[in-house]
């Protein structure tokens, strides 16, 4: 199939950017969306022109280093489903597709689709961890965490820290990213002991790394490759009322 | 404090506050619903209601601190989320943010206006529509008063298009509140986003019938 | 020369504990005056720096991705293993250690592997404490489940996501150092070269991915854990930027590269598409604990496969291999695969597929309990292909997915380079010839958290801190030549892209020093591959600058470097004239078309030392001796 493709060029953080047109021509459905620029690149590159620079590594829907809205939507809007993972089946011939970068204040874009993440980093450092050192530490079975207690983490932990909620979300924040890591650490055994200052600290970090407020809009939810749930926004809400009792 | 200048916590402060003022239109309903037993309905309510004035004072300035606080905060935490959002995007397509949640501030701000207005209208009495006056057991004839104003057609027209604010705003925000104060999970959320617009729909209907029902000349002098 | 890997001697039980004993320790007061740069931040590098961190060291982290948390030990599915014996079937340290020993078909040292068994049970312990949401029973103990050619059931594991989960674990506690202030991270930032002074390695060369800035970071040692090379076939399970090119760095200056033609290609990948496809996607082996693997029976029988009757079915592995059946291990069952399709009963596009069959378990234990153990694993197959596995079988194809060879270390995983470390799968160290599933998740982690914090101070201990600064002599040469070498990448500005000559590559080391050797291909590839680098260096196109954002010139360094390396791969194939777990030299073989090991003469590590591109490497030979397992016929019958 042949698409028309409208992609965000901009070739420095702080140079103008805008939306160029080019031409995927014989597209085949069983290319997944990163190998179709592939393709568009191979070209430009013939061509002389500088390639669409974008983010990609693992290609599995794994690493979360893809990042791009399609028509719209962060990672294209298919249910749990990341750009990388993403199949050409999914379009129609003669489509038009408009590709840009995660826009937020927090991710400044540093050139075509690639943005800078970093504000994900500083609220993990913030808190998002058990302070146990290396070594030294009890028998796995010691604690023990029931199944459902186990599931529940393990859902919040599925985050692959891509960013789409951000990018989804208008306000630009960060707070599903942020209520994953919380609700996980809470939901165990483990986590306790420095759950209030973890919330309270990772929320500050979000605020400070220039994230939004949340105001339960829902977009990020819908545009997660991994649905993470909004149920851990309203866990992160109640651990932080925890803590303010504290 | 902490909570004053985080995020969560000015939320948190918000969904209170928010939580207030539904408390209070729902007893302003049930209050103003007595117009529907005529002049000795409302008229002895209102009586009752005035009886001590510093209870009412205090309540008053109570309120005031709520609606101060929910719209300071309202303010910041809009303008803040403006900043982290550039919305740039050239084409943008949301799939759950509706048009009530993303115009919360223009319809907070609009039922704002709307109680100015209404507070220089029926507490003030300030504007040139009201008819003071005392009713036949001698007391301060709110029935007359209403049923006056609201037989002007343009300024029922305003009340329910502020009803109408009123409805968009708490349709976002009453399962936004149970959101923020983390009373919500994975089963409950999608019930609370219906309930809250059908509680909402219900109370912009019941506030809309007073004005309709005077409009229609079925509630008279 | 004769290597020594410096393993302790005496009994093995005890031989991880005597040698910590006689390590030299430093100073806690010292220990913040030497500075440790860690390349790389998967498990290996990520449970490093945080635990170096942790003991006082200052600690420079580098990745090339924009996250320390991308690093691709996130991709891992299946699990990981440790010798807990938590089901109370008969596991053990040395069980852990023999069925080790033995699935890596005796060519690892059992001095390192022992260790390797012995610390996999604190690595739980360790996950655990930082939270890792270990699958679980109902009374919240820990699971476990059995995995590819083991016996027991020692597998732990996260849903279908045990390496994620144990990445951002090892990167929790590498962003509470970072907090800390011991850590500093240089994420998106490549190394690109190994600065050695006085034959110790002091320092690395870093591009800074999003300026283009080239710049040495000195520091007391470095540590490289830098992930696998299997790229080198173009098509394989690992990210697009994994790469050879720290290794390769580090090995032109010095460094032993071991073993570099023990690659490991994967049973059960999703088959190839067409010729656009960049990489393949692995399907968690821990699909055989429930899926049967079968052919047809006919030849070119291209009938739906739900339309073909039982008795027409060919259960290849069953069949050749009663005990394991479909858990034999990889590199068996990656071969019985191929040899399906090589007689023209593979399934799906090109024949190169068999069945991956799961009606047999559903009509078992039903498909919500089939839903739950692999649920996300189906829902990426269908992503992929569109096809439902609920509702008929996968299609699965052998790729390459694991290097076995790296840089060569001792049992201090410290490189031939005094100050150089290497771990994870940047090392040849545990995993002889062949890898056991869920067992790299476990080295990197034990490499990380267990063995460099304890070894790199015997190292430090000896050397005075900060001793060379980034104005050094040899800091200035290693910015000037690698500036060089980019602008040559730059300057030639030919006709062919990048990835076209890694296709190309990936073509002739497929077809040549893949699944099946022979002295016919890889002398084919040994001919070919200078031929291409030649055309590489001469046509190759790279837009763009080097001061920028520029991904062409990231992916042509690699390339050039696999272009090199891919040529020593072949050699040691070539060289080695045996047959051993994932080498496999189709002249070597049993008749019953097993591999046939020569342990008179190949009994060894081959080390190779490189002398310059186009220039015949040295080869240096580390003996490998057996006292605790007996060196004897791998058989999964
Ligand atoms: C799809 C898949 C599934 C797997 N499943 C399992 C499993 O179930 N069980 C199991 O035990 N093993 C599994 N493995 C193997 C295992 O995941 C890896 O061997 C292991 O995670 C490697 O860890 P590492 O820390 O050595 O390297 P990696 O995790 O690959 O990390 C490499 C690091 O080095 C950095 N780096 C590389 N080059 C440079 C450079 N030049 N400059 C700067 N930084 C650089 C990268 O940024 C990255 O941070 C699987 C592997 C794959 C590919
Ligand atoms: C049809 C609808 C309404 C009617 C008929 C009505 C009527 C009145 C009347 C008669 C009073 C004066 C009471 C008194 O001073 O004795 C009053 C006061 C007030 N009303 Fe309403 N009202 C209506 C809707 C609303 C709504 C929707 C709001 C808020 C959003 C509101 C907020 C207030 C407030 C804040 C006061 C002042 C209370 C005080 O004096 O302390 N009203 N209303
Ligand atoms: C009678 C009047 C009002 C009621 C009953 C009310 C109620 C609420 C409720 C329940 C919420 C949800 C809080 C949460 O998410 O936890 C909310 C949110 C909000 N309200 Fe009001 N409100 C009123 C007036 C106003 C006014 C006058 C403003 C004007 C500024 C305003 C602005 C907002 C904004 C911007 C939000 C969204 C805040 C956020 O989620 O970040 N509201 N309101
Ligand atoms: S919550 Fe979802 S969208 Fe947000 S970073 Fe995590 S995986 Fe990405
Ligand atoms: S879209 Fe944004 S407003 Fe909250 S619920 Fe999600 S973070
Ligand atoms: S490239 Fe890794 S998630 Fe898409």
């Amino acid at each position: 199939m042949n698409l028309t493709l409208h992609v965000w060029r901009q070739s420095g953080p702080k140079a103008p950017g805008k939306l160029e047109q080019y031409e995927a021509k014989n597209v085949s459905p069983d290319q997944s969306f990163l190998e179709m620029l592939d393709e568009v690149n191979e070209h430009l590159i013939k061509e002389g022109k500088d390639p669409i620079a974008f983010d990609h590594d693992c290609r599995e829907g794994i690493c979360g280093m893809c990042s791009q809205v399609i028509n719209g939507v962060p990672h294209g809007g298919r249910e749990r489903t990341t750009v990388c993972q993403l199949h050409m089946r999914s379009f129609n011939d003669g489509d038009t597709i408009y590709i840009e970068p995660w826009r937020a204040l927090a991710f400044p874009i540093q050139k075509d689709l690639i943005v800078d993440r970093n504000g994900l980093e500083k609220i993990i450092q913030a808190g998002g961890y058990t302070s146990c050192h290396t070594g030294g530490v009890a028998d796995g079975n010691a604690i023990l965490v029931p199944k459902i207690a186990a599931d529940y983490a393990m859902d919040a932990a599925e985050c692959i820290g891509c960013g789409a909620c951000v990018a989804a979300c208008p306000n630009g924040s960060a707070m599903l990213y942020t209520s994953a890591k919380v609700a996980q650490l809470a939901a165990l055994p483990q986590g306790q002991a420095e759950a209030a200052e973890r919330v309270c600290a990772m929320t500050e970090a979000m605020q400070e790394a220039g994230f939004g407020n949340c105001s339960n809009h829902y977009e990020c939810q819908a545009a997660c490759p991994k649905g993470i749930n909004v149920k851990f926004i309203a866990k992160l809400n109640r651990e932080y009322q925890k803590a303010l009792l504290k | 404090m902490r909570i004053l200048s985080s995020s969560v916590g000015r939320k948190i402060l918000m969904s209170i506050t928010g939580q207030l003022l539904i408390i209070f239109i729902l007893i302003h309903l049930i209050g103003n619903s007595t117009i529907f037993f005529g002049p000795n309905g409302i008229n002895a309510y209102a009586e009752h209601l005035h009886s001590l004035p510093p209870l009412v004072w205090a309540f008053r300035l109570f309120m005031l601190a709520a609606i101060s606080v929910h719209i300071a905060y309202g303010v910041t935490l809009t303008l803040e989320n403006k900043a982290a959002n550039p919305g740039a995007y050239a084409v943008k397509r949301n799939l759950k943010a509706s048009f009530a949640s993303e115009n919360m501030i223009w319809t907070g701000l609009l039922v704002a206006g709307f109680i100015l207005y209404h507070l220089l209208q029926f507490t003030i009495k300030g504007t040139p529509d009201i008819v003071v006056g005392l009713d036949s057991a001698n007391r301060p004839d709110v029935f007359r008063m209403v049923v006056t104003s609201f037989g002007n057609g343009l300024i029922s027209l305003a009340y329910m298009f502020a009803m109408l604010m009123l409805f968009l705003h708490l349709s976002h925000g009453i399962p936004s509140f149970l959101q923020t104060m983390g009373w919500n999970n994975e089963k409950t959320i999608p019930a609370f986003g219906t309930g809250g617009k059908v509680i909402s729909a219900i109370l912009m209907l019941a506030y809309i019938s007073i004005p309709a029902v005077i409009l229609a000349g079925l509630l008279k002098l | 020369m004769i290597l020594d890997g410096k393993c302790p001697k005496g009994p093995i039980q005890t031989s991880w504990d005597r040698h910590r004993f006689d390590l030299k320790l430093v100073n806690p007061a010292n220990k913040r005056k030497y500075k440790v740069l860690v390349v790389g931040t998967g498990l290996a590098g990520g449970a490093a720096a945080a635990s170096l961190g942790e003991l006082g060291y200052n600690v420079e982290a580098f990745c090339y991705q924009d996250s320390a948390r991308r690093a691709h030990s996130i991709a891992a599915q299946g699990g990981i293993n440790a010798a807990k014996n938590y089901p109370n079937d008969g596991d053990s340290i040395y069980r852990l250690f023999y069925d080790t020993i033995k699935g890596g078909d005796f060519r690892a040292r059992e001095a390192d592997v022992w260790r390797l068994a012995q610390v996999s049970n604190n690595i739980i312990d360790q996950c655990v404490a930082q939270g890792v949401p270990f699958a679980r029973d109902y009374a919240g103990y820990l699971d476990n489940r059995s995995f590819g050619g083991a016996q027991v059931s020692r597998t732990f594991y996260a849903r279908g996501q045990t390496g994620q989960q144990l990445l951002l674990g090892a990167y929790s506690a590498l962003s509470r150092q970072v907090k800390a202030g011991t850590v500093k991270l240089f994420a998106r930032t490549e190394m690109l070269d190994l600065v050695v002074v006085d034959g110790e390695a002091k320092g690395i060369t870093v591009r800074d991915l999003i300026t283009g800035e080239i710049r040495t970071h000195v520091g007391d040692a470095v540590v490289l854990a830098t992930g696998g090379y299997v790229n080198v076939f173009y098509l394989s399970t690992n990210a697009m930027g994994c790469s050879v090119t720290a290794n390769w760095r580090a090995h032109k200056k010095g460094a032993f590269f071991a073993n570099p033609c023990y690659t490991q290609i994967h049973p059960t990948c999703i088959p190839q598409s067409g010729d656009h496809q960049s990489k393949l996607t692995l399907m968690s082996e821990s699909l055989r604990n429930d899926g049967r693997c079968w052919a047809p029976k006919k030849k070119g029988d291209n009938r739906h496969p739900n339309d073909i009757p039982e008795e027409e079915r060919d259960y290849y592995l069953e069949r050749k291999y009663p005990s394991f059946g479909n858990l034999a291990p990889r590199d068996i069952a990656s071969r019985a695969a191929k040899e399906q399709c090589d007689d023209g009963r593979g399934v799906g596009p090109g024949g190169r597929g068999v069945n991956l069959d799961f009606s047999a378990a559903i009509k078992r234990v039903g498909e919500h309990t089939i839903r739950e153990r692999y649920g996300n694993l189906f829902e990426m197959y269908e992503k992929i292909t569109d096809e439902n596995a609920y509702k008929q079988p996968m299609r699965m194809y052998p790729a390459p997915h694991y290097s076995m060879g790296g840089l060569w270390v001792d049992y201090n995983c410290e490189s031939n380079v005094p100050g150089l470390f290497v771990l994870g799968e940047a090392n040849f160290s545990v995993h002889g010839a062949n890898r056991l599933g869920a067992s790299a998740l476990m080295q990197g982690l034990a490499d990380g958290y267990f063995v460099i914090p304890y070894t790199i101070a015997n190292y430090l201990a000896k050397t005075k801190p900060g001793a060379v600064t980034a104005d050094h002599a040899e800091c200035k040469k290693s910015v000037e030549d690698v500036k060089a070498y980019n602008n040559r990448l730059m300057n030639i500005n030919g006709k062919k892209t990048v990835s076209e000559f890694h296709r190309e590559l990936g073509k002739i080391m497929w077809e040549n020093v893949g699944m099946a050797r022979s002295e016919e291909t890889l002398k084919d590839a040994i001919k070919r591959i200078p031929v291409l680098r030649e055309e590489f260096w001469n046509n190759v196109k790279v837009t763009g600058k080097g001061e920028e954002l520029n991904q062409q010139l990231e992916n042509a360094g690699r390339v050039a470097d696999f272009l090199e390396f891919g040529e020593l791969m072949a050699k040691d194939a070539l060289h080695r004239n045996e047959s051993c777990g994932g080498h496999f030299r189709v002249e070597h073989q049993m008749p019953d078309g097993e591999a046939k090991r020569d342990d008179e003469n190949y009994c060894y590590v081959g080390a190779w030392e490189f002398k310059g591109v186009d220039k015949e490497p040295e080869l240096h030979k580390e003996p490998l001796t057996f006292e605790n397992v007996h060196l004897a016929v791998r058989s999964y019958k």
